[in-house]
This record gives structure tokens, sequence and C-alpha cells, in this order.
């Protein structure tokens, strides 16, 4: 496997608007790579600048090593599945799929021989003489997909393609993409803003936040090791705390929070240093009598039952909410009743804050 | 019980629809209906030796309409108006193209461009064709001091001065449809298109020009239709040399004082736009681009 995308520092900038910021990344031969982040936040421009339609303002890209920055969209082995799917309302199904082939001029048998393989793989057999318009949406996401990878290109680019189709027609489509990518071996770049197609679908998962790239990891490693407090709560649900580290022991940390202090298990953490501990509602447990090295308490404020677990809503005197997950079927503290919250150490993830510790702010003061 | 509920609703909102549409049926028949049934009623008229009209019916307006000198005319009226189109399609389509997909904050202005001469009467405005290219024109006058040429030239009352102002009139006809079909063109088709491999030539001839189509169609249609009538502009630039079937008409109704005939030769346009236009619409075309 070697890399086939390579994204080294690259920037967009429009007029006023950052929208990329120092971009490196580098994509796997026969990876499926989401980028993954809420609207605006530079996941698209980074897609469309791999396509062509867009221009780094610095920085390059390489496609299979080789610099792209001079070559228009046509002459890119790399095709899109568009949003919007972009078919030609005009032409028909087979015309569309076989358009990147007749521009290539390929021989007219040929093309026959492809479109129709194209066409039985995606599942369309029989639609060769139909127009666009008289497709459903699933059908014509089918038809944009077979249409972009007929040019059996290097990398296929998917800009939110199944953002149009209803829930259950969107879980069925992630399974055949995924299915396509294994089966043909191509490279997926694939932008969306649904963290669970995210998770599902990806080999990795590239999250962006106001342009940067908050971090490039497996679904797993992203889920289970946020590095950012971004992360932390873009992906799945969480409960966050904001601190400052007020005992470290080996790999043992205490931090203390607004309405107590709690511990967790991380390396590198600096007494006076501020940072973040992210801890799942699953992971989340509590007591009825205060657990060694918490010292937290909260109020039963409601319990939510789904399915096969309860949720309880507790509240923090300060105000805020935690969301702890419990088994059904155990016996619950009455709502109204005081608990003390805590988890396995190393249950929780700790994260690093972006801003100074303490002892750094003092130091830029007295070097002031 | 539905319908009962929606004419209470429809009473209590509106005026009756009489006072509504009334007045403005009242005016439609009176202008158009009444003028274009006695314009029908006539062709089918005969004068007398003072060029009276004489309300007995008669063919002879028709039979006349197929002499020689006429159909000469027809075929010269017909080449002006697909050369008018053509050059109409070939100058406003890249300059449709540009104000419909410019993204500059000048496309109001251009579009302005194109709006603006139609608040001033085109018979002034090709005047002013004729002082800018008359003997004594602005035209000459330039070439002549700039020692280009050492007398005037000609450039008025020739077939080709008339095509320039009938071109000159009617763009903005080709121009309007044309930037309403390629303005609700999807971008992302194009891009689609080069993302696919095609050159910018190919993606014009395999998606932007099938799917302008129908603006250009209709804009063709709404320049050679009034092209044949434009009387004044062959009169004022081409000096009798370029007639169209407008003069033809003209001619009877003024100095030829045979409104009969003139009444035949109406008809028989407004028979000639009706087909076009059924053609059009037939082919699929958009009645409401047409403006009908």
């Amino acid at each position: 496997m070697g890399h086939i995308v390579e994204i080294e520092g690259v920037n967009k900038i429009y007029g006023k608007n950052h929208v990329v910021k120092d971009l490196n990344l580098t994509v796997e031969e026969g990876e499926f790579l989401t980028f993954l982040g809420s609207s605006g936040c530079g996941k698209t421009t980074t897609l469309r600048m791999i396509a062509g339609f867009e221009e780094p303002t610095t920085g390059t890209i390489k496609v299979e090593g080789e610099n792209i920055e001079e070559k228009e969209p046509f002459e890119r082995d790399v095709n899109t599945v568009f949003q919007s799917y972009a078919l030609f309302p005009h032409k028909t199904i087979f015309d569309n799929i076989a358009y990147g082939l007749k521009m290539k001029k390929v021989p007219k048998a040929e093309i026959k021989e492809r479109v129709t393989e194209m066409m039985e793989l995606v599942q369309l057999e029989g639609f060769e003489k139909r127009y666009p318009s008289q497709l459903s949406g699933g059908q014509k996401q089918r038809v944009a997909i077979a249409r972009a990878l007929i040019n059996r290109p290097k990398v296929l680019l998917l800009d939110e393609p199944l953002g149009a189709l209803d829930l259950k027609l969107r879980k069925q489509m992630q399974l055949e993409l995924k299915r396509l990518q294994k089966k043909l071996n191509i490279t997926f770049i694939y932008v969306t803003h649904d963290q669970e197609e995210a998770l599902t679908m990806s080999d990795r998962i590239a999250i962006m936040h106001d342009g940067i790239l908050d971090q490039l990891g497996t679904p797993t490693e992203i889920y289970e090791s946020p590095a950012t407090k971004f992360v932390a709560t873009f992906i799945g649900e969480t409960n966050i705390f904001d601190g400052t580290v007020s005992f470290v022991q080996g790999d043992h940390v205490q931090v203390m929070i607004e309405n107590g202090f709690i511990s967790g298990i991380g390396d590198g953490f600096r007494f006076g240093e501020y940072m973040t501990v992210s801890v799942r509602p699953e992971k989340m447990k509590f007591s009825d009598s205060p657990v060694d090295g918490f010292g937290i308490t909260a109020f039963v404020k409601d319990y939510v039952y789904v399915g096969s677990v309860i949720k309880c809503i507790v509240e923090l005197p300060n105000g805020n909410e935690l969301k702890i997950e419990r088994l059904a079927g155990q016996s619950l503290p009455a709502i109204g009743s005081r608990i003390y919250p805590y988890w396995n150490k190393e249950d929780a993830v700790l994260i690093h804050s972006k801003e100074n510790s303490i002892f750094e702010a003092l130091d830029n003061i007295v070097l002031a | 019980m539905g319908k009962k509920h929606s004419k209470h609703e429809w009473k209590s909102n509106t005026l009756p629809a009489f006072v509504m549409v009334g007045p403005v049926t009242v005016m439609l028949i009176l202008l158009v209906a009444v003028p274009l049934i006695y314009v029908g009623i006539m062709s089918f008229c005969t004068t007398d030796a003072y060029y009276n009209v004489v309300f007995k019916f008669s063919l002879e307006n028709y039979a006349q309409l197929l002499s020689p000198d006429y159909v000469k005319i027809y075929g010269q009226s017909i080449v002006i108006a697909l050369i008018t189109t053509i050059l109409c399609i070939l100058i406003g389509y890249p300059f449709s193209y540009i104000i419909a997909r410019t993204k500059s904050k000048k496309k109001q202005l251009l579009y302005m461009l194109v709006i603006i001469p139609f608040w001033t009467n085109s018979l002034i405005r090709i005047y002013g064709w004729r002082t800018f290219l008359g003997s004594s024109g602005w035209l000459n006058s330039l070439l002549q001091f700039l020692h280009i040429t050492s007398g005037p030239v000609d450039f008025i009352y020739k077939q080709g001065t008339t095509v320039l102002g009938m071109v000159y009139c009617l763009i903005p006809f080709m121009i309007l449809p044309l930037y309403t079909a390629i303005e609700k063109l999807d971008g992302n088709l194009l891009e689609a298109s080069s993302d696919l491999g095609a050159k910018p030539v190919s993606t014009f001839l395999e998606v932007i020009l099938p799917l302008t189509s129908g603006g250009i169609f209709s804009g063709s249609i709404m320049v050679f239709i009034p092209c044949l009538g434009y009387f004044f502009v062959a009169n004022i630039l081409g000096g009798g040399n370029s007639d169209v079937i407008g003069n033809l008409i003209e001619r009877q109704f003024k100095s030829g004082n045979n409104w009969p005939l003139g009444a035949a030769l109406s008809i028989i346009l407004i028979v000639v736009t009706l087909i076009l236009v059924k053609i059009y619409q037939k082919a699929g075309g958009d009645m409401d681009s047409l403006g009908v």
C-alpha cells in the first residue's frame, strides 16, 4: 500500500475567510477515508481542491506522487460523486454512465460492454433507456456512482452522496458503497456531516473543525480516545468536564473542576495545566457513598428509558447536567436523591487544552 | 362541502370576477379582437376605381399575393430574417453566457444594458444609426478625418444595413430567453462533465448547448417573426433595396391605398406566425418564454 493522495500544507482563503488551515494529510491506497465535520468546516472545499474545482491558496496536492496543481479537472484521474448527483438530464442512463468513456474516445463496442458491466455492478440492469427524471433518488444515486466509477479512477471523491436519501435507503446504500469499495479496491474519499455514516463506513476518519484537521484516526481511535474537546463532543454522546490538574502521580491525574475533583489516567499532564475530561455515558457510574478519587455530588433529575438501557439525567450543583447510562432492571435511587458519580479511571479520556496552564500564563505575565 | 367553503372565501376576500377581468376583456375585445376581425373581413373585399373599400366577397387579393413580385419579396424577407436570426444567435449567445454565468457585481449592469434600449422608441434608435452611418454621418467623418477614406462611403441603403438594424433592434429578444436558459443551467453539471474528462469544447457541445437549445429556439422565434414585419428598419436603413413583408403591408395601406390587399398580406403574416409558434410548441418549446 502506497500513498495515493498527499495533501501538504494546504490553505484555502476566500477573501477574509480562511476555509482550510494548513492541512497535512496522506491518503493510503485502497482505503476509505472520510472527512467528517459540521457544515462550513472546510471538508467539501478540501474535496473540491482534490477534484480540481478549486485551487489551494498555498500548498500542494499530489496524486500518486505527482503534483496535480497544473492539471484541469478533466485531466485528473479522480472522479466525483456529487451531492446533487448532477446527472445530465438530457441523456439516457446509458449515455450518462458512458459519458466518461465517450470523452476518452473508447471504442463503441467496449463502451457498451463496460457500461453494461457497470450497470450490473450497481444493480441497474434494464434502466439503460430511461432518463434521470424517471428514476427515484436511490436509483439516481447509483447512476451517479456508476458514472464516476466507469473511468476506473485512482480515487473516487464522494461529496455527501447519501444526504438526499431517506434513512432506510441511506443505511442500505452505506453498506453497498462499502461493498463496492472493497470489491473494486478503489480509494474512496468521502465527505459527510453524519458521524454515524462516518463510523460505519470508514477505515479512517479525518475530523475537521473550523478549517483545521482536529484528528485523523480509525473509528475506534476517534471514539475511544478523542484528541480534542471538539472531537469528543462531536462523536457520540459524552460528558465533558473542564478543569485544572491538581495532582499527578505516575499516570494518575486528579483534576480540579468547578464543584470538586475527579480522576483519570493519562500521560504528559503537568500540575496546573488546563485540561478537559470526557466520559461517555455508558462508562459513567454512580454510588450512594463517596468513591476514592472522586469529589463530586449530583442530584437525580430524571430517568429516560431507551430500550435496554436507562439514561439517568443527573444535575451537578452548578446546574450542569450529566448523562449516565445504566442497564435496565437495576434498582434506581428516587428522583431528587443525592448520588456520587464516578468511573473507572482508565475509562475517562483526558484531553490537553489548547489554552495555557496557569503557570505558563503567570510566566508570560512575569516575562512581560 | 369543501367547494362551498372555498366559494365563501372567494366571495369574502375578492371582488366579483367580472369586476376584475371585465375591463381587460372589454379592452382586448375592442382593441385586438374587433380590429383583427375587421382586417380579416377586409382581406376578402375589393376596391372601386377610387380605391374605396367595397364590401363584396372576393378572393382576388389572395390571388394577387402569388404574383412573382411579391413572392420575390417573401423570399428576400425570409433570407433577411434568417440571417438576422443567425447573427443574433452568434452575438447573443456569448453575451448571454457571460451575463448569466458571471459572479461579479456587474451582472446587473450588463443585464440593464440589454434592457435600457427598450425604454427608447426603436424608430428613434434606427434613425440614430442612419445619422451615424450616413454619407455625412459620424463614421464617415471619422474615416475621412483619419484619412482612411477619401470620400463618403455608402454604408446605408444596402441589405446589410437592414440586417444590421434588425439585429440591433431584435437582439434583446434573443438575449433574454438565452439568459434565462443559461442561468437555469446547473453549474454542477458543468463540473461533472469536466470531472469525467470532457474538455471545455466537449462540455459545451455535450452539455451546455443541448440544455440551452430551448432558449436558442424561443429566441429564434422571437427574432424571426418580428423581422418579417419590421418595415421601418428596411425603410430607414435599406432605402427600398431590402423590403420585408412588413413593407408590402405598409405600402398597401399608405401609398398604394389598397387596404383589402394590405389586409390579405397581414392575414398571411399572422398565419405564418401562428404556424411557426405551433411548430415551436410541437417541438416542446416553453410558451411562457415567448410571452404568449
